[in-house]
């Protein structure tokens, strides 16, 4: 497992390699954009874990953090105390960013294309992925012929095919109807269980997260910390009305409140 | 075909305004008059127009080109960047009519100093446009390539480029606006041949309704220049307007 570590290293070494992310006590803070304003406290005293295969949602208001973790996880930013140990992460974004030029099974290639495939491979790679995932006949279309939903699997296919053990979703389905946004959901726990991976998911949506996660992380407000950590032991698939389900979401959502 | 319909109508009423007043045709020939003019002096107009299309086409070329590098490589080096951008920038507040005979004398009668004047003019409204695209990719997309791994190569080969071309485009339609300008220009500070020379040529033998025609050789020349580029960008650049084409989103 590639690991990252920053100083000061003082986190137990005892058992990496038994999680696929482990972060200790993290604090991100931001500097003043300009002179007189005040640094930023965005993430305090944060620590998280998966194990490999494990889906855990990360839930919390605007602002309290949760795409700064992500970015940390990827090792896009450094965190300013505390470790983090990470598994190779894809991430995925809320805004689905294809490239408005290329087809849909070019957009699905593109980390591919980074690793170095050639672009005929890359391009059938995609493309067998893309019908998997109900896009046929698309592949060539460009992302404003797509509806909302087509372009989150083609950034979702664009994830997966980055070849990454473990994937980071930034409040993926966001920007969706709520209607689609529910079809996503029920779509990428199947997705997930036919091609397993280890996720760290954001949302403020904590139905999306109890529909998806093995395990839900309650983030407060800025500066985000954690304020509660709740098992989701439903079996798959899962029902949105289903009695537990409702219980664990009235008891995440008055984590949040309090 | 509005912008015809206008055009019908100036002609026509430049007509009867030349018959109606009896307006000298050296002062202001009638539409008519330029006509017949295009028609009599074809083979002259036409052999000056090879060699004003030749000064435009090439020093476009060498436009492109340069100001393309040029935006690269500013978008790619910071250190760049810094050097340049501002000569760049101050290169543009000297006046190329002062320089033009200057470049004349340095490089002859002939096609060298055309192209070096066609090519200073059209460089910045190449470079701007273009590196202006080049910096304004998104954020989040370098975000994604980092997180991928991409390399700077990477991320400008396969993201920044592409979303570059544009900018290169709405620069290269800038510039063409002036590439006649600058060709003319070019010609008036010392030539043998060219439609800038023809003008300057035909107004002190009386000819003036040559001298229109050659304008609008030219005229027409840069129209058909623009409509050939903005039928290239659509037809190539189809996801740089996607308002324009017909949207098929299931």
């Amino acid at each position: 497992m590639q690991t990252r570590m920053t100083a000061p290293p003082e986190a137990p070494a005892t058992d990496i390699g038994i999680d696929a992310v482990r972060l200790h006590r993290v604090d991100k803070v931001f500097a003043p954009a300009r002179r007189g304003a005040t640094a930023v406290t965005a993430l305090k005293g944060v620590s998280l874990r998966a194990a490999p295969g494990e889906i855990v949602a990360v839930v919390g208001p605007s602002g309290c953090g949760k795409t700064t973790l992500l970015e940390l996880v990827c090792g896009l930013t450094e965190p300013d105390a505390g470790t983090i140990e990470a598994q190779p992460a894809a991430l995925m974004a809320q805004r689905d960013l294809l490239l408005p030029w290329a087809g849909a099974a070019d957009n699905a290639a593109l980390a591919l294309r980074v690793n170095g495939v050639d672009r005929r491979e890359a391009r059938e790679r995609a493309t067998a992925l893309l019908e998997d995932f109900g896009l046929h006949g698309f592949m060539q279309a460009r992302p404003h012929e797509l509806s909302g939903g087509m372009r989150q699997r083609v950034a979702f296919a664009r994830t997966l095919l980055a070849g990454r053990p473990l994937l980071c979703l930034d409040e993926p389905f966001a920007a969706l109807d709520a209607l689609t946004r529910q079809d996503m959901q029920d779509w990428l726990a199947e997705a997930l269980r036919a091609d397993p991976r280890t996720v760290v998911l954001v949302t403020h949506d904590v139905e999306e997260a109890m529909v998806l996660a093995d395990r839900v992380v309650v983030l407060s407000p800025r500066p985000g910390r954690v304020v509660a950590t709740i098992a989701v032991d439903i079996a798959r698939p899962r029902v949105r009305t289903d009695p537990q389900l409702v219980a664990l979401r009235a008891q995440a959502l008055e984590e949040l409140r309090a | 075909m509005r912008a015809l319909a206008l055009l019908l109508a100036i002609a026509g009423g430049w007509e009867a305004y030349v018959h109606i007043g009896h307006v000298d045709e050296l002062l202001l020939p009638a539409p008519s008059a330029i006509a017949q003019a295009l028609v009599d002096d074809r083979a002259l107009l036409w052999s000056n127009f090879a060699v004003t299309a030749r000064e435009i086409g090439l020093g476009l070329a060498a436009a492109l080109v340069l100001g393309l590098a040029c935006a690269i490589a500013i978008h790619l080096s910071r250190p760049l960047r810094q050097a340049l951008y501002p000569l760049l920038v101050t290169s543009q507040t000297i006046p190329i009519p002062i320089i033009a005979p200057l470049l004349v004398v340095w490089f002859g009668y002939e096609l060298t100093p055309k192209i070096v004047i066609v090519a200073l003019v059209c460089f910045f409204p190449i470079v701007v446009p273009t590196l202006d695209a080049l910096d304004r990719t998104d954020a989040d997309l370098r975000k994604l390539m980092r997180s991928f791994g991409a390399s700077r190569w990477q991320t400008f080969r396969l993201v920044e480029a592409p979303a570059a071309l544009p900018g290169l485009v709405t620069g290269a339609k800038l510039s063409l606006a002036f590439a006649a300008i600058a060709a003319i220009l070019a010609e008036w500070s010392g030539s043998e041949n060219g439609l800038g020379h023809l003008v300057l040529q035909a107004l002190p033998n009386f000819e003036t309704a040559r001298a229109y025609a050659a304008v609008l050789i030219l005229a027409l020349f840069s129209v058909a220049l623009f409509a050939a580029l903005s039928l290239a960008e659509r037809r190539l650049l189809p996801w740089a307007h996607p308002h324009r084409s017909r949207g098929t989103t299931p």
